[in-house]
């Protein structure tokens, strides 16, 4: 990328990324921390179950806040790419938030309802449920932008070409429910899997229960390993263009740089170097996103808008930027005092 | 059903349902940051009490508030792209600031729910009154939005329809935006305030720990009872802005056909669009003119100005108007004579403890308790409903925003179900938490 080709909706575009990834580091880990509610089993299901409860808890709430900021960057900066992935993506959206609505709200049903163990089971259920459902769907919305489908349908609409209407399925089903962004969506899954295990293991008062967790990083980072290369298989039959630039030069550097971040994380796991795993495997997350910013750029939704296509006015980028400036200086002392006092916590115990 | 219609549908069950929780959220943290600071005061462990048992109430509503939020965040682009993409560049400023408010909302109710043990008196305090103070924030920068569809500013057109300049700033100063803040502020401390004290006089009419319950009462009727009085002025300044604005939206809730010099104020009634009449009303003569413009000989635009399709469905929007009023008025009532039995008691006995054995004044606060919900239902109805056809008025209409993807009332229903569901539990945890209370208190 040329320095005149990075200009303010570049900019803005990387705060969006960032705060994307944000999410992906704590909310996501939040849902990841559903999922092992889910498979919570073994003689210490109970306490594996009460601290994931304590880790999410003070927090989640904050951690989602994240994905708010990103849609509203995305509508504020990049109206017409919101415009467009709301339209064709509205099946899976209107998913992702069941998803949301029921993890959240079954999650404080659960702390604060009935203590009987019949309700504290339904909505442990539920809870574990829709940490499933949520991160699958999104990482689905993610391989349906990725892949091109969700701007080609976009660009398919009868409101964008006349003519004959094109049918339900190909432009509001076929750009998501489809092999790749599904696998996507696997990857998703199990990369929030492997990021709360990893979190967990760190946070666990005893060394028994520091080794559940320990052998779950580990079975999802095997996942996680087995989902990107089954996404890659896919990618090559389904999508060949997205394997091209994957493929090359800068992108594959790149890759390499993410394999030797996988490579420490599994290490820093297996020789219960908790800190640097933690790093590491927020890293590695970190570098499979901007992976997939890296491949799509400069496009926000391929193959139709570009950053600078997409891009709102000048005056409102530059306020935009001011007042995420001036939000951050509030936001980061913020959450800053809030990791701290619950890590804090975790220590004393 | 048409797609509009279930798109229009689905968007007010899901704000209908966000507004409630989003008052909770504005004005239980307050509360609960009263009822702290007066135990750190005074060291009595019914302040403590009831500090934690509203903070806990408050975790349920907050959480179900902010997931509803969510929703509300996505719907716009998935029912109303069309309505995001021409004006996310201009209103996108007051929802990012919204953004960050709720951000530190969220930051500061962990610290506030899960810290009492972690973190320094002062400091938990402290978190809590950034709570109530940045979900009064988030409040006024997402009405800023409503405020600027209901009367746009901040840009110029070009020949096409098109926004020729835009001006975000300008945005944000819509001559609607005081008024309305101000109007839905009220409403969050008036309606929560109110609904919390009904649940404690019924308390108290029952005998239960009345220790406990006139002190819950004292603090929720402080913060209810000043809006609810005060919302009918404020009334009043929003009523002039939308007869400014807004001459249809105010011709419909007050079922105005014909334009005329000192229009009569009309209480109930029902407004006949076929006939273009309002039957059955009691008509105070010169009392719209007084009441929107100050003024008894003033014209008021009637609905037979703009043609059929320019009016918004005027029974709906006239009968949401008179529940509004009606409702708040009987709120502002009670909270006077509460304030007047409090007033009256201090000066003559200098008696602490007022109210508690006023038993019609108890009654009167239990039968008013979920007024302000309905009240705030209602108003929404009359901003919304009343700027029918308009997305944003007089710019663009609704049909044109909506998306084009087929079948919405799939998902109107999907999102019915759901919220009809989490209301129902919500309603259960929060009866079970109050009788939890009763029996703890007892």
């Amino acid at each position: 990328m040329a320095i005149d080709a990075v200009g303010l909706p570049e900019v803005v575009a990387a705060i969006m990324v960032l705060a994307l990834n944000a999410y992906a580091l704590t909310g996501g880990a939040d849902f990841g921390g559903g999922m092992w509610d889910l498979l919570a089993r073994g003689p210490r299901r109970d306490a594996q179950r009460a601290l994931i409860a304590s880790q999410i808890g003070p927090i989640w709430e904050a951690n989602h806040v994240w994905l708010i900021l990103v849609v509203v960057v995305l509508f504020t900066a990049f109206p017409a790419a919101f415009a467009a992935l709301s339209t064709v993506l509205h099946v899976p959206l209107s998913l992702m938030l069941v998803g949301i609505v029921l993890r959240g709200s079954s999650f404080v049903f659960r702390s604060y309802g009935a203590r009987d163990d019949a309700s504290q089971q339904r909505w442990g259920r539920v809870f574990a449920m829709a940490s499933v459902l949520t991160p699958l769907v999104l990482g689905t919305i993610v391989g349906a932008i990725a892949s091109g489908a969700a701007g080609d349908a976009a660009l398919r609409l009868p409101a964008t070409v006349g003519g004959v209407p094109p049918s339900f399925v190909s432009v509001f089903v076929a750009p998501w429910l489809a092999p790749f962004p599904l696998a996507l969506g696997v990857l998703a899954l199990a990369m929030f899997a492997f990021l709360a295990a990893v979190y967990l293991a760190l946070a666990a008062p005893e060394p028994a229960l520091r080794d559940d967790f320990r052998r779950r990083a580990l079975g999802a980072a095997a996942a996680m390993f087995l989902a990107a290369f089954g996404a890659l298989g896919i990618a090559r039959v389904w999508e060949p263009e997205v394997v091209g630039a994957l493929m090359q030069g800068r992108s594959l550097a790149f890759q390499g740089i993410t394999a030797v971040a996988a490579l420490t994380a599994l290490w820093a796991i297996w020789s219960r170097r908790w800190q640097l795993a933690r790093l590491a495997a927020a890293a590695q997350v970190s570098l499979i996103l901007c992976g997939w910013v890296l491949v799509q750029q400069p496009y926000v939704v391929p193959p139709m808008l570009t950053v600078r296509d997409a891009a709102a006015p000048t005056i409102t980028l530059e306020l935009l930027l001011a007042a995420l400036a001036a939000g951050a200086v509030i936001l980061v002392p913020a959450l800053v005092y809030l990791f701290r006092t619950f890590a804090a916590e975790r220590r004393a115990r | 059903m048409t797609d509009l219609l279930a798109a229009r549908t689905q968007m007010a069950i899901s704000l209908g349902f966000h507004i409630v929780f989003a008052e909770i959220g504005i004005a239980m943290p307050l509360m609960m940051v009263l009822a702290e600071w007066r135990w750190r005061r005074t060291g009595e462990r019914a302040y403590l009490d009831l500090a934690r048992r509203w903070a806990k109430g408050t975790a349920v509503l907050f959480a179900v508030g902010a997931v509803s939020g969510t929703v509300l965040s996505f719907e716009l682009g998935l029912l109303w792209p069309g309505f995001m993409r021409f004006a996310g560049p201009l209103i996108g400023m007051p929802f990012s600031l919204e953004g960050f408010a709720f951000f530190l909302e969220a930051i500061f109710l962990g610290v506030y729910l899960y810290g009492w043990e972690r973190v320094g008196p002062r400091a938990h305090l402290a978190a809590g009154v950034v709570v109530a103070a940045s979900g009064a924030a988030s409040a006024v920068f997402v009405v800023l939005v409503n405020a600027w569809m209901n009367a746009p500013t901040g840009f110029t057109l070009d020949a096409a329809g098109g926004f020729a300049t835009i001006d975000p700033i300008g945005a944000m100063q819509s001559p609607a935006a005081f008024q309305q803040a101000l109007h839905m502020l009220l409403a969050a401390y008036a309606a929560t305030g109110l609904a919390v004290a009904g649940v404690h006089a019924w308390m108290l009419l029952r005998g239960a720990a009345p220790d406990f319950h006139r002190r819950a009462l004292g603090i929720a009727l402080l913060v209810g009872a000043p809006a609810a009085v005060l919302q009918p002025l404020s009334g009043d300044l929003s009523a002039r802005v939308v007869a400014l604005t807004q001459p249809v939206k105010l011709a419909a809730l007050e079922g105005q056909w014909s334009t005329e010099r000192g229009a009569p104020l009309r209480i109930g009634g029902w407004p006949d669009e076929a006939r273009e009449e309002t039957r059955w009303a009691l008509e105070i003569p010169y009392g719209l003119s007084l009441l929107a413009f100050h003024d008894p000989a003033a014209e008021v635009t009637g609905l037979r100005a703009v043609p059929r399709a320019d009016r918004p469905p005027v029974a709906v929007v006239h009968l949401a108007f008179q529940t509004m009023v009606a409702l708040g008025s009987a709120m502002a009532l009670v909270s006077l004579w509460a304030g007047w039995v409090a007033w009256r008691r201090r000066n003559h006995t200098g008696e602490r403890w007022l109210l508690t054995d006023q038993r019609w004044l108890l009654r009167a606060l239990v039968f008013v308790a979920p007024f302000g919900f309905v009240a705030t239902e209602a108003g929404w109805i009359v901003t919304e409903v009343g700027r029918q056809p308009w997305v944003v008025q007089g710019l663009m209409r609704t049909s044109d925003a909506v998306t084009p993807m087929p079948g919405l009332v799939v998902p109107m229903v999907l999102f019915t179900v759901l919220y009809l569901g989490l209301g129902a539990i919500v309603a259960t945890l929060i009866a079970s938490l109050v009788r939890e209370t009763a029996r703890a208190s007892a």
